[in-house]
């Protein structure tokens, strides 16, 4: 069964085309990411599911639910945790998670007992009576998890979980996530613009570029539909543009992008291209620092569908 | 029912974090008695002015009831503030994505304010109690300067959120606080009596809602209360607390489709 149907939303804020025909379906239980650089219009389509704001057209349904027809009821069947933590800092993560209890219409000593249950699931119970404003980055975004999660909703959604938490924070809070998605038996959505976290958690995902989606499928899907290898190649100076009009001179080489430098390609083979590269680089004296060729990852397929530079197009909508 | 007690959980919620706050908490009980010894000093003798009005020889009985009312105006108007952190904190979309009642969400700041107003009313007539003011109608008058500072907090602060919500910036809510609050308590009898103060003004007066507080607290604490216009003056403020209420919970919607 399908836990979440859009299809063709569309939005505009202002001259802003936010959502341009979004469609894509999560089955009941799948961890599902929308990933997308900032500005993609991941979190306007989770606003539109979560009922805080009305596409302009297009259908979404959330466990059968229309989110424009029957809001409350699709509010009664999801948890939210938005991007920006929005948890009371003026009171204690106990008080934050029993009001959310209450205003989700739980009561008495089956609201307790959730209650307990969610600190020690999220790992916060030794702060759970104390106020929020003393918790650290990654305890408020547990304590934002478990607010989503007190009225045991089918479906919740993530948006942007890990943005703000530092790399180690990161990696334990995809732990988190995955065993608690496992024990509460949950269909999660959630976006992200960072590759590795939609490989890590995402069973499937569609990547998200100007409002509408560009592909979808499992992460070792949308690798494989990208044929080949990728080879890196790390410059001694900096004399990138020169290198690059050599590789591409080349034959088999498709897509060639550059950071700082280093110089990213497909190619065909890895063992074969990689001698080449070296030698038509000797030839135009350009030294090289380092060279390694691997299977595509996300960045290369988000290049490959949107023809643009993930990274790029990140920073360039965050300024 | 659901409105009601969504309301409570809300206000429940404002007030427990505002418990938290030691400096706030000592304020809320400093504040009235700055007012009243300030004011009560600073202005002891214009009873004595000729052509009078005041209805009493003593400056502080007739200065109580209406630092009351000025006291609740204050608070009004600031408490826009409240909103304007849960906005800042997203705080308010995360409850959006419950089925709370959203009208809850708006009536909470309202009744807030007005609860504080009443508290502090309370402090103010205990302590103008014990400086010798003696409330001519009894129980009634003590009920009625109250319900009278509950229904002047409750138009402003809903003015204050309607605001919030419209501007969401401290900015823009401080230099509107600032500018009603002055001319509008000085609009009024609050200070003097109101045929000690220029014409033009006294009818402004008329329609200033802090006037319309002033007079009903003050018709119920000095003697020969006219019931009649305690009446009108706290049906006014009634009508006018529906009406910035309704407007607060417009600005709500305007919020709502904005996001």
């Amino acid at each position: 069964m399908d836990a979440i149907v859009v299809q063709d939303l569309r939005k505009h804020y202002g001259d802003v085309q936010a959502l341009n025909g979004v469609s894509f379906k999560v089955a009941e239980g799948e961890v599902f990411g929308l990933l997308g650089p900032n500005g993609a219009g991941k979190t306007t389509t989770v606003k539109v599911l979560s009922t805080l704001t009305k596409p302009d057209s297009g259908r979404a349904e959330v466990v059968m639910q229309d989110v424009v027809k029957n809001a409350d009821g699709v509010r009664r069947s999801i948890g939210y945790v938005p991007q920006s933590s929005g948890v009371d800092r003026d009171a204690t993560g106990r008080e934050n998670l029993t009001l959310q209890g209450r205003i989700q219409r739980m009561h008495g000593a089956v609201l307790k007992q959730r209650v307990d249950e969610l600190l020690e699931l999220v790992g916060i119970e030794d702060a759970a009576d104390r106020v929020v404003r003393g918790y650290s980055g990654g305890m408020k975004r547990r304590l934002d998890v478990a607010l989503g999660l007190v009225h045991r909703p089918r479906v919740v959604f993530l948006d942007e979980p890990t943005t703000g938490l530092d790399p180690e924070a990161r990696v334990t809070m995809w732990e988190e996530l995955g065993r608690i998605a496992e024990r509460e038996a949950l269909t999660i959505l959630l976006t992200t613009h960072y590759l590795e976290e939609a490989d890590h958690l995402a069973n499937r995902l569609a990547i998200v570029s100007r409002g509408h989606v560009v592909v979808e499928g499992t992460p070792n899907q949308l690798k494989q539909s990208l044929e080949g290898d990728s080879v890196t190649v790390e410059l001694s100076d900096g004399n990138v543009p020169d290198a690059r009009r050599v590789i591409e001179g080349l034959d088999g080489v498709r897509e060639v992008r550059t950071e700082g430098r280093q110089l990213r390609t497909r190619v065909e083979s890895g063992a074969r291209a990689i001698p080449q590269i070296l030698s038509a680089l000797d030839r135009s004296g350009i030294a090289v620092e380092a060279v390694d060729s691997h299977r595509p990852s996300l960045d290369d397929v988000y290049l490959h569908y949107t023809g643009r530079d993930f990274r790029e197009e990140d920073e360039a909508s965050t300024e | 029912m659901r409105v009601a007690r969504d309301t409570g959980y809300m206000v429940g919620r404002q007030a427990r974090n505002l418990m938290r706050e030691p400096i706030w908490i000592a304020l809320l009980v400093i504040q009235p008695l700055v007012w009243l010894t300030l004011y009560g000093q600073l202005f002891k003798r214009v009873v004595n002015l000729p052509g009078g009005g005041f209805g009493t020889t003593s400056y502080i009985t007739f200065l109580a009831p209406a630092i009351v009312v000025m006291n609740a105006f204050f608070g009004g108007t600031w408490s826009g503030m409240a909103m304007i952190t849960d906005l800042d904190r997203d705080v308010i979309p995360r409850f959006l994505a419950t089925p709370v009642s959203r009208f809850a969400l708006v009536a909470s700041q309202v009744v807030r304010a007005a609860i504080i107003a009443m508290i502090q009313g309370l402090i103010i007539l205990l302590i103008s109690l014990a400086l010798g003011v003696s409330i001519d109608s009894g129980f009634e008058g003590w009920l009625v300067v109250l319900v009278t500072a509950g229904l002047v907090a409750a138009p402003f602060a809903a003015l204050s959120t309607a605001i919030a919500l419209l501007t969401r910036k401290e900015a823009t809510m401080i230099a509107v606080a600032n500018f009603i609050g002055l001319p509008l308590l000085f609009l009024s009898s609050t200070l003097i009596a109101i045929s000690q103060i220029p014409n033009w003004m006294q009818e402004t007066a008329r329609f200033n809602p802090v006037n319309w507080g002033v007079s009903a607290a003050r018709q119920v604490v000095l003697p020969g209360t006219d019931w009649v216009s305690v009446g009108e003056h706290v049906g006014l403020l009634l009508a006018l607390t529906l009406v910035m209420t309704g407007v607060a919970t417009w600005t709500f919607r305007v919020y709502q489709r904005s996001l």
